[in-house]
C-alpha cells in the first residue's frame, strides 16, 4: 500500500512541492526568456516594442509571481544546501521559516516597487 | 465516552477496511485498541507487539494515514471525530490483515554493513571514546533506533525505488561510520555510496517528521553523503 497525502502533510514536505513545482514552472518561462533577449536580434526597435508591452500593469504583476518564484526557488535550495553540508538537528524547521520568509520578503519588495 | 469507529484493514496486498465499534476510554493507546478487536471482536485478526512500552519496535502501523507506533500513540491525540483508520505499515508487503513482512528492511540492514566490525578480541582493553568527542556525540544522536520501520513505511523514496535503503539502514551505517572502533568504514561508505543509497535521498524528510524516538535518519544520510563525498576525493573508496 502507497502513502497519501495525510503522510505527506507536514512543513519539510511543502517545502519539497514548492521547491519541485517552482523549478519546473521556471523552467517553463526560460524558452519565453530567451525568445524575449532574441528580440534584440531583430533590432532596437523589436526589443523597445517587447519592452513596452511589458509595462502594462497586468504583465508587471505577473512578473512579481515570477520574482516569487525564482526567490523560492533560490531560498529553498540554500536551504537544502545547508541541511546537506552543515551539521544540523533542531534548527531545520526555522530554517525553513527564514526560506519562506526571505521569498515572500522578494516578492513584496518587488510588488512594493511597482507601486 | 462515546464509542470509537475504528476501521481496519483486513486481508493481504488485496482486501478492504473492516468496521468494529470499541468503547472509549482514558489514556487508552491504538495498540488498546486493536487488542480490544482481536479479543472482543474477531479473534481472526492478526496483529504484532510486544513489549507495549516503546522498546521493542514491533506494533507500528499506519494510523490515520500516518505510520507510527501503536503502543505509545494515545487515541485522544490522533482520532479525530471518534474515528480511526488502522492499516498495516506502507512500502512492505503485507502478510495478513496488519501484519507485515519486515525482512527486505532488515535485508536492507545488512546491506548497508549495519553490522559492527572490530579488530580487538575479548583479551583486550575497553576503548575510550569520550562522550564529548565529536563522533560519540553523532552516534548518540542517531543510535536509540529501535527499528520499528516507521521511516520506511514514512518514506517516498522507497516507494520509488523499491532497492533504495530507506531510513533506517543508513542511520545504521552513520552510527558505525562515526564508531571509531569500526574497521569497515571504507566498505560501508562503499555498500551505501550506490544508486539506491544514501544520494537517492530527496531530503522531504518524512522519516524524520515520523520517527517515534525523535531521531533524525535524514541528518545522518546528509551525514553519510558528505563522508561518501570525502572518502571518494581522497581515494579511500
Amino acid at each position: 500500500m502507497k502513502n497519501d497525502f495525510r503522510s505527506r502533510n507536514h512543513p519539510a514536505y511543502w517545502a519539497f512541492i514548492v521547491h519541485r513545482l517552482s523549478g519546473v514552472l521556471l523552467a517553463l518561462f526560460l524558452p519565453l526568456h530567451f525568445w524575449a533577449l532574441g528580440q534584440a536580434l531583430q533590432g532596437a526597435a523589436a526589443l523597445d516594442g517587447f519592452l513596452r508591452w511589458t509595462e502594462q500593469p497586468l504583465v508587471k504583476f505577473a512578473e512579481t509571481g515570477l520574482v516569487l518564484l525564482l526567490a523560492a526557488h533560490m531560498a529553498g535550495g540554500l536551504r537544502l544546501l545547508a541541511l546537506e553540508f552543515l551539521e544540523w538537528r533542531e534548527w531545520q524547521k526555522t530554517l525553513l521559516a527564514i526560506a519562506a520568509g526571505v521569498s515572500l520578503v522578494a516578492g513584496l519588495a518587488f510588488l512594493l516597487n511597482l507601486v | 465516552m462515546e464509542n470509537l469507529k475504528v476501521r481496519i484493514w483486513r486481508g493481504a496486498e488485496e482486501g478492504g477496511f473492516q468496521e468494529f465499534e470499541v468503547p472509549r476510554q482514558e489514556s487508552q493507546t491504538v495498540l488498546d485498541v486493536v487488542t480490544y478487536v482481536q479479543r472482543k471482536c474477531d479473534p481472526t485478526l492478526a496483529y504484532r507487539f510486544a513489549c507495549r512500552v516503546g522498546v521493542c519496535g514491533s506494533c507500528a502501523m499506519t494510523v490515520n494515514g500516518q505510520s507510527r507506533w501503536t503502543c505509545r500513540t494515545h487515541v485522544s491525540k490522533v482520532a479525530a471525530d471518534n474515528r480511526l483508520e488502522i492499516a498495516p505499515l506502507r512500502n512492505l508487503p503485507v502478510v495478513k490483515d496488519l501484519v507485515t513482512d519486515m525482512r527486505e528492511f532488515f535485508d536492507k540492514w545488512a546491506r548497508a554493513r549495519g553490522r559492527f566490525t572490530g579488530s580487538k578480541t575479548r583479551k583486550d582493553e575497553f576503548e575510550r571514546v569520550s562522550p564529548e568527542s565529536k563522533e560519540r556525540k553523532r552516534v548518540d544522536a542517531g543510535i536509540e533506533c529501535i527499528g520499528c520501520g516507521v521511516c520506511y513505511s514514512a518514506c517516498d523514496v522507497v516507494t520509488w525505488n523499491k532497492d533504495y535503503l530507506g531510513p533506517a539502514a543508513l542511520n545504521r551505517a552513520w552510527t558505525l561510520v562515526n564508531d571509531v572502533r569500526d574497521t569497515a568504514r571504507a566498505e560501508r561508505l562503499a555498500a551505501v555510496a550506490g544508486d539506491a543509497g544514501c544520494h537517492a535521498c530527496h531530503t522531504h524528510l518524512n522519516c524524520t517528521e515520523r520517527c517515534p524516538k525523535g531521531l533524525s535518519p535524514t541528518a545522518g544520510i546528509a551525514g553519510l553523503k558528505r563522508a561518501v563525498l570525502a572518502a571518494t576525493l581522497s581515494g579511500e573508496i
